[in-house]
């Protein structure tokens, strides 16, 4: 393996967790709802996953877990924010500290075990096409998860702009009390987008905890969940730009850890702070262009509705 | 059945006062069940958590020592939250204010004058108020989100102290360990008596106050209210709205500072990698808690205290986990979320089928 292939298959590890929760995410936000829990969420996904994986010896079940446990924690956040309407960026910040808490507490037991062989997911290998020079192994041979991270992607950027369940969805963001009249029912739409959302973050922490870094390490999110709710913004809400800012983040990330095992002499804490000052000047780059921010942004994002009755 | 939710023509004052006596209420049954999963006896497993910490001369000290930070940053965030300005990076402003009070010590630390004290604690707000500059500048300038730009700061924040920890700021007869030299002499707030309750928890009494009559005495406070509640009107009748978003993050910037740097001063004693259990995030469930309003947040700091001190005698006396405040204080949030609902609606329980409705 070339370094730069070495390079190019841990930018895509990086981003792939980063991917996966945007583009959840970016469907929640899309019909409406702003759930600020991506953080939460993700760590609740890593330590049931790893925690799954770990006693059933499986990956699949690490997966399923991670999955299901996201959808959990979202259907939480979704019967306070859209059945008993509390507000969604104070609801969210709970369901971050909680789930950080609650991925503690379980993960207690598990923390620096290491993952049994049989809870590994391999990295695909096909015959002759992995084995080409540079592509194959960066196109054909990843793990199973990273071509899942861009299926989900494609297939939400299909649903989103091309079918009627994403009209719907886009109609409740857009105008929930005009989708209402129409008789779509509102908070069904939104639970379902909160839950998707919640399996995506689920799913997305799972990767960290079973694949990027197999093991469990408390707090091992270390801010990806905010990464991605940026990530969104960035995007200004279109699945396609989302694959493409991840990618961008994932690289940044991996330049870190790289300068560091080059040597170069910067301190490694500016280092690893560069994900987190990169998103702030994304945030900045993209704010400032108000034609780009207003095109897609869901006009009730993160307001509260009650249907009127 | 189903539960249906009316809204009230105003909101309900009682409410206002039992919805948050009402998540306590329900945390601590959480609590009961919780412990009996884990084996604990709930009786004594609440007693460790919630009755121990108020029992003695020594925990009450102890009390007042971690609801010093917690009140302090709660009652910025409380009227930052009521102008609808999210900063939830406080985490970050505490650091920052610990990195400047203490530059005095560490880099000047021959100089022993009743001076210094003071400084030390204009420098931990100014250096509170300064990095929450960044996301009210990047607020009003660029449009970028205040909360996601305040909380990445947090990160950027911890790694600029682990640097200087580890880095230049390490103490040079210190055995190599990641800590700065200690604070001595002037450098250190004074304490009450032998305890270790210090001067900081004067500082949160004094904030209370002043926020309160503030909030409710003066113009300024006004505009602030309304800029959060009413946007629009607001700005109809000439308030700048990002003349509040300056105001609101400096406020709660510069007193998270002051909290950091009272840490510093006052319980830890010097600098190292981890100055704080994470009291700038509980500080947004204590502003939550004490429902925004100043007065409030004095007892919520001091709800939020027990669970601290409640957590660290449930590992020592039940061996039970040090995660578990944590898990505790996400849940009271949600609960006081949830609770807060009942102030605006009325709940009903409707008997009968969807379709016996439609034939009504």
């Amino acid at each position: 393996m070339t370094g730069l292939e070495a390079v190019l298959l841990t930018i895509i590890t990086a981003a792939t967790p980063l991917l996966l929760a945007a583009v959840g995410e970016l469907v929640t936000e899309r019909s409406g709802v702003l759930n600020l829990g991506v953080e939460g969420m993700m760590i609740i996904g890593a330590v049931s996953g790893f925690a799954a994986a770990y006693t059933f010896g499986s990956a699949v079940a690490g997966v399923a877990a991670a999955i299901v446990m996201g959808i959990g924690v979202a259907l939480l956040f979704a019967y306070l924010t859209q059945t008993l309407v509390t507000n969604q960026v104070a609801t969210g910040l709970a369901l971050t500290l909680f789930g950080l808490g609650l991925s503690g507490l379980i993960g207690e037991n598990f923390t620096g075990l290491p993952l049994p062989d049989s809870a590994k997911l391999d990295n695909v290998h096909i015959p002759v096409l992995t084995d080409i020079p540079l592509v194959g192994p960066v196109v054909f041979g990843q793990d199973p998860l990273v071509y899942a991270s861009v299926a989900i992607t494609v297939l939400v950027a299909w649903t989103l702009a091309r079918t009627r369940i994403g009209l719907v969805i886009r109609a409740t963001g857009g105008n929930h009390h005009s989708a209402h009249a129409l008789g779509y029912r509102v908070i069904a739409v939104r639970y379902a987008c909160i839950a998707f959302g919640g399996a995506c973050s689920g799913l997305a922490g799972g990767y960290l905890s079973l694949i990027y870094t197999p093991q469990w390490i408390e707090n091992m999110t270390a801010g990806r969940g905010w990464i991605a709710l940026a990530l969104v913004v960035f995007s200004t809400w279109a699945p396609r730009r989302v694959a493409i800012g991840a990618y961008l983040f994932g690289t940044v990330w991996i330049m870190g850890l790289w300068a560091q095992g080059v040597g170069i002499a910067i301190p490694p804490q500016l280092l690893s702070s560069l994900p987190y000052l990169a998103t702030i000047a994304a945030l900045v780059l993209i704010s400032g262009n108000r034609l780009l921010t207003r095109k897609n942004t869901p006009a009730c994002l993160g307001l509260p509705f009650v249907p009127d009755r | 059945m189903k539960l249906l939710f009316e809204q009230r023509a105003q909101p309900s004052r009682v409410m206002t006062v039992v919805s948050p006596l009402l998540a306590v209420l329900l945390m601590v049954v959480v609590g009961a069940i919780m412990f009996a999963a884990r084996g604990v006896d709930p009786w004594r497993g609440l007693y460790v958590y919630f009755i121990e910490p108020v029992a003695s001369l020594w925990s009450i000290e102890e009390l007042i020592v971690k609801a010093t930070p917690l009140v302090l940053i709660g009652v910025g965030l409380a009227v930052c939250f009521r102008a609808n300005v999210w900063n939830i990076g406080a985490e970050g402003q505490l650091t920052l204010g610990a990195i400047a009070g203490a530059a005095i010590p560490i880099l000047a630390g021959q100089w022993q004058s009743p001076l210094v004290l003071p400084l030390m604690m204009l420098l931990g707000m100014a250096g509170g108020v300064a990095w929450a500059s960044i996301p009210a500048l990047l607020r009003n300038r660029f449009g970028a989100n205040e909360i996601l730009t305040s909380l990445m700061l947090v990160y950027v924040a911890q790694l600029l102290l682990d640097w200087l920890v580890r880095g230049p700021w390490r103490d040079p007869e210190g055995y190599n360990f990641p800590e700065s030299v200690d604070m001595t002499g002037w450098q250190l707030l004074p304490t009450l008596g032998y305890s270790r309750v210090h001067l900081g928890g004067a500082f949160a009494v004094l904030a209370v106050l002043v926020l309160f009559l503030f909030m409710a005495r003066t113009l300024k406070g006004f505009e602030i209210e309304v800029s959060g509640a009413a946007p629009r009107a607001s700005g109809f009748g000439g308030f700048s709205r990002p003349r509040t978003v300056w105001f609101c993050l400096a406020l709660s910037g510069g007193l998270a500072g002051l909290a950091g740097i009272s840490e510093i001063a006052g319980p830890v004693g010097q600098l190292q990698p981890v100055i704080s259990p994470g009291y700038g995030f509980t500080a947004i469930i204590v502003a939550f808690l004490g429902r925004l309003n100043p007065l409030g947040v004095l007892f919520a700091g001091i709800v939020l205290a027990i669970s601290y001190l409640g957590g660290e005698g449930a590992q020592i006396e039940l061996g039970l986990s040090d995660k578990t405040a944590q898990v505790f204080q996400g849940t009271l949030l949600f609960f006081i979320l949830a609770s807060d609902t009942l102030i605006r609606y009325r709940v009903r329980v409707q008997r009968g089928t969807r379709t016996a409705e439609a034939g009504r």
